[in-house]
């Protein structure tokens, strides 16, 4: 493989690097007034790279053509996939920020870099097939990610959110790290096809605490349980552009690196973290649909919702098939629809003084007030608790299918019966915006663009979204098979 | 089979119907409501009237690849014509209860009825097994949103109670069934019906589809769910709910439970028989000392879809046609039931029975229909009733004499709680004035009330026109059922026949035989 073939493939990357650094130097240049500027361009790289990423979707790229530097990085089919979801949604953040941070000051020229370098992160997740490109791209994201929450610095909260987020996740990178050294000490490589083919005869004690260690690090990224304590917070203290790239782009490319971690390095040992994995879901599951009754605030019921939704997604890598993995991204491109839907329309809910509102109990009676921003807010929230015929419930037959098909009935059956916890807490929105007095505390109107946003993703989680389940599953499928084939 | 696609216009038409009373001010959603659902119920006419009886065993279907995994297609039979029927006859009649009780956020309440037409519509012509889930699970939001938004002072609760209980049933069920699409390798309803499961693995099976369906029915432990939803729920949400959601349970079992896990059924047929047994008379129990009138028949709804399980599980033609006619007659005499509630419930604002009383002085048009739908509902022979309860205790009959019995006391101790709503609200001396003061039917109740006068009547004078469309599909499940069917209790001994004359003479052994 020489040095301009890789180069090639790693075009989105470039793109991304070089732009984040010219519009770097521009923002030093001319400070906050570009900010505007910056966006625009910002969303202009991030819709670029889409279209650079797209064609290896489309052609079911796979295989070691398509493998970078000596095996530290490839753009196959699966990846393009998760880089089509991660920087589509770190474009939709960066298209209703502005709006949200002017409130509090001026939107700052950092922003659309940070995502940018962000974006370039989660990318480098999921192309990764080395422990360490792995570790670089996760750490260029959590970085970039950790001053992103903590934006609005005269906010307790945000900064409250920030210092959580990084603490929290130093200590996971750590973990991770340490179970990076031990699969490599044990196994002797680093690349991930190196660790899949190494210990076929059985697994050691130390490769077996990597495999723990280092699915504990990405479970905290997931925020899977047990290790989703931070996640209410920062959610809820971040800035609610900010929240919405960490519970979509952020969430997506960590799933997607756990994906190619599990199946393709520890592929062969799948029985070795199936049961974490198991437990994982079920866990996730069950908290985020407990957590969320008590909450109060719509961005941490948003976050619970995540915790949950995470624990659907994982009954797909549980099962550890082909078909589990393909549900996996059918599931995690709805739930990203669903969570920019969910999110913009948060954003969308300002009081007289055009100040964001966040209590559910101020969403009372919305549907009278503002009934095309309730039926969108109803929509998500009936689409998130899986209520045919609305699109969410289709994320959750498909992995609900592959784990009936893998012969994990009883893990499908305490999953679904779980998830009934989970609708009563989204009802529970419901219940405010329809069933309640109007509070009249929403008013104003709302920009094109948070609009147009919002219009796109809920069309896609209506029930006009199964129109497209035979195009989404064709594309999860080529992705989920260029996973496997490398395995 | 013509091509004409009239089970997918019968669900557009509502569906349109919805978006456009989304957006229309009070008076134009309800014209317009009621123009789709009389059309709709139009089509359903043509839909009878084309039906070709001891032709094709399904109908009218149409078949589109346009999802993965599942496909559009459509079809009825027999049993789900009548539904369809039901449904198409109720719903003009629901929007004609809501016409002036339904007085905030008219164009919203009629869009969700709409969209509970088209699902209604949708559960019972589904011919593959996710269309059909789907169907079934989504009536649950507009019916969330109708108690929740027009219902009464606790609607909240029952709200929930009735989403919650409704869900956790039914996901269990969507497990089994895509166990189902993956075993038989198809998921469509004519396929997996003639398919044999492992008789170990339908118990399975069956366990997740009663979820669904008891709960849906509602059978006797799982059925609080429907008073405080009957209660709650503004009438017309009483009436489709009682008319038409509590039959997808029994559709369900019908279509689903008994053909696709015939030794199932019969291995669970005495718990059926035994849930149901406790249902009529504890529930018939409980109506019995009801205050509030729609309580009184939402608990009777419980005690009627019983005698529809024991006649389903009876294994035999009888028992299913009866079934069949019960629940027919049910949606339309508990329909009509709370249509006659809700006429006294505007007027007067109370669904206290106390607080009437002595009103055939004073609305003796309304006393009228309101004796027919309480006769109906006992089993007056001549009524709807009748036909249905004596076919399917008849056919309970021949499997079990013991549960035949038990199943019969729902029927006196009905007479007993009708009868004595009736004497409280209609008879009696006017205690209250008020109530006293309410002026009879106007022409809107009477437009509602005359159609279901006459099909009761009729289903309960010429029950063939009923029985004719179903008659096959019923045969092909009788004879499907034929290998599991459960032994007969009763000790009877066919005899030799004791000749004439000289011969009872010398078996002097034989009972009887000495003087």
């Amino acid at each position: 493989m020489d040095f301009a073939h890789s180069l090639r493939l790693v075009a989105p990357e470039e793109t991304l690097s070089v732009a984040g650094l010219i519009l770097l130097l521009v923002s030093a240049w001319c400070g906050d007034k570009a900010a505007r500027a910056l966006s625009i361009a910002a969303v202009a790289v991030l819709v670029g790279c889409m279209f650079l990423v797209a064609p290896a979707l489309c052609s079911g790229a796979m295989g070691p053509d398509f493998s970078a530097f000596s095996g530290q990085y490839r753009a196959d089919a699966f990846a393009s996939f998760a880089k089509l979801l991660i920087y589509g949604s770190a474009a939709a953040s960066l298209i209703v920020a502005p709006l949200y941070l002017d409130r509090f000051g001026r939107t700052r020229a950092e922003f659309p870099i940070l995502v940018l370098f962000a974006a370039l992160g989660m990318g480098l997740m999921a192309s990764a097939t080395d422990l360490l490109t792995l570790y670089i791209g996760l750490e260029l994201n959590s970085l970039a990610s950790y001053v992103l929450a903590a934006m609005l610095r005269n906010d307790g909260r945000s900064a409250e959110a920030g210092l959580k987020y990084f603490v929290l996740g130093a200590l996971a990178s750590g973990i991770l790290l340490f179970g990076i050294s031990l699969t490599y000490g044990f196994t002797g490589t680093t690349s991930f096809e190196g660790v899949g083919a190494a210990p076929s005869a059985g697994l050691s004690h130390g490769a077996l605490f990597g495999i723990v260690f280092v699915l504990a690090g990405l479970a905290f990224k997931i925020s899977a349980v047990p290790f989703h304590m931070w996640t209410p917070d920062v959610y809820e203290g971040a800035p609610t552009p900010v929240t919405m790239f960490l519970a979509t782009a952020s969430k997506a490319s960590a799933l997607a690196l756990t994906m190619r971690v599990a199946l393709e390095a520890f592929g062969p040992q799948a029985h070795a973290w199936q049961q974490i994995v198991i437990f994982a879901a079920l866990a996730s599951i069950v908290v985020g649909a407990l957590g969320a009754i008590g909450q109060s605030n719509i961005k941490r019921l948003m976050a619970y919702s995540s915790i949950n939704n995470v624990g659907f997604v994982l009954i797909g890598l549980a099962v550890a098939t082909p078909q589990g993995a393909s549900a996996m991204l059918v599931y995690l491109a709805i739930y990203v629809a669903m969570s920019l839907a969910g999110f913009v329309a948060v954003l969308m809910l300002k009081d007289g003084d055009g100040n964001p509102v966040e209590a559910i109990a101020d969403l009372a009676g919305l549907s009278r007030t503002r009934p095309g921003l309730a039926l969108a807010l109803a929509i998500v929230m009936f689409s998130l608790a899986g209520i045919p015929p609305l699109f969410g419930f289709w994320g959750k037959f498909v992995v609900f299918e592959a784990a009936v098909q893998a012969g994990y009935v009883a893990l499908a059956a305490i999953g679904i019966a779980a998830s009934v916890i989970g609708a009563f807490y989204y009802l529970k929105v419901v219940k405010v915006m329809y069933f309640d007095e109007p509070a009249d505390v929403v008013k104003g109107t709302s920009d094109w663009a948070h609009q147009a946003l919002l219009i796109a993703t809920t069309v896609f989680i209506s029930p006009f979204g199964y129109l497209l389940t035979k195009w989404l599953g064709d594309l999860a499928h080529v992705a989920a098979s260029a996973l496997f084939l490398a395995a | 089979m013509g091509g004409f696609p009239i089970l997918s216009l019968m669900l557009l038409v509502p569906l349109v119907g919805a978006i456009a009373c989304l957006k229309l001010e009070a008076q134009a959603a309800r014209t317009v409501a009621l123009l789709a659902t009389l059309i709709d119920f139009a089509l359903g006419v043509v839909l009878w009237a084309n039906f070709d009886i001891g032709g094709a065993q399904w109908q009218f279907t149409e078949r589109h690849a346009v999802f993965a995994g599942f496909s559009y297609a459509l079809g009825i039979d027999g049993i789900a014509l009548l539904l369809i029927m039901l449904s198409v006859f109720l719903m003009p009649v629901c929007i004609g209860a809501s016409w002036h009780s339904i007085e905030k956020r008219v164009g919203e309440y009629m869009a969700a009825f709409l969209l509970m037409e088209t699902l209604m519509i949708g559960v019972f012509a589904a011919q593959d097994l996710y269309l059909f889930y789907i169907f079934f699970e989504a009536g649950l939001i507009p019916m969330y949103l109708i108690i929740g938004i027009w219902g009464g002072d606790n609607r909240i609760y029952a709200s929930y109670k009735f989403f919650l209980y409704t869900l956790l049933g039914s996901v269990v069920m969507l497990i089994a069934m895509i166990w189902m699409a993956n075993a038989a390798g198809t998921t469509d309803i004519p396929t997996l019906m003639a398919y044999d499961f492992d008789p170990k693995v339908q118990t399975w099976l069956w366990l997740a589809f009663f979820c669904s369906f008891a709960v849906k029915m509602p059978m006797y432990p799982v059925h609080t769910w429907l008073p405080d939803a009957h209660v709650q729920a503004p009438t017309a949400g009483s009436v489709i709910l009682a008319g038409v959601l509590l039959k997808m349970g029994g559709y369900g079992f019908i279509r689903f439970s008994l053909p696709m896990f015939p030794e199932a059924s019969a291995q669970f047929a005495p718990l059926i028989f035994a849930l149901s047994m406790l249902a009529v008379v504890i529930t018939s129990l409980i109506a019995l000392v009801q205050h509030d009138m729609k309580k009184l028949i939402a608990y009777s709804s419980v005690a009627h879809m019983a005698i529809v399980t024991l006649g389903l599980f009876a294994f035999n033609v009888q028992g299913l046609e009866g079934s069949m006619l019960v629940m027919l007659s049910h949606g339309l005499v508990s329909g009509a039931l709370f249509l006659c509630v809700g006429v006294i419930y505007d007027r007067l604002h109370t669904r206290e029975i106390s607080r009437y009383g002595g009103l055939s002085i004073n609305m003796p048009r309304y006393a009228l229909f309101f004796l027919l739908f309480t006769m109906a509902s006992i089993g007056l022979p001549g009524t709807s009733g009748f036909v249905g309860e004596f076919l399917s205790l008849g056919g309970v009959y021949q499997v079990s004499t013991w549960v035949a019995l038990v199943g019969t006391t729902g029927i006196i101790l009905g007479a007993a709680y009708m009868l004595y709503l009736y004497r409280r609200v209609a008879f009696g001396e006017q205690k209250n004035a008020d109530a006293a003061a309410m002026p009879d039917l106007d022409l809107r109740e009477y437009l509602m009330m005359i159609p279901l006068g006459l099909a009761v009547l009729w289903m309960g004078v010429y029950p063939e026109s009923f029985i004719a469309p179903m008659r096959a599909d019923i045969a092909a499940l009788d004879a499907r059922l034929a290998r599991a069917k459960p032994a007969y209790d009763g000790k009877l001994q066919i005899g030799k026949g004791a000749p004439a004359g000289e011969s009872t003479a010398h078996e002097g052994g034989a009972e009887g035989g000495h003087h």
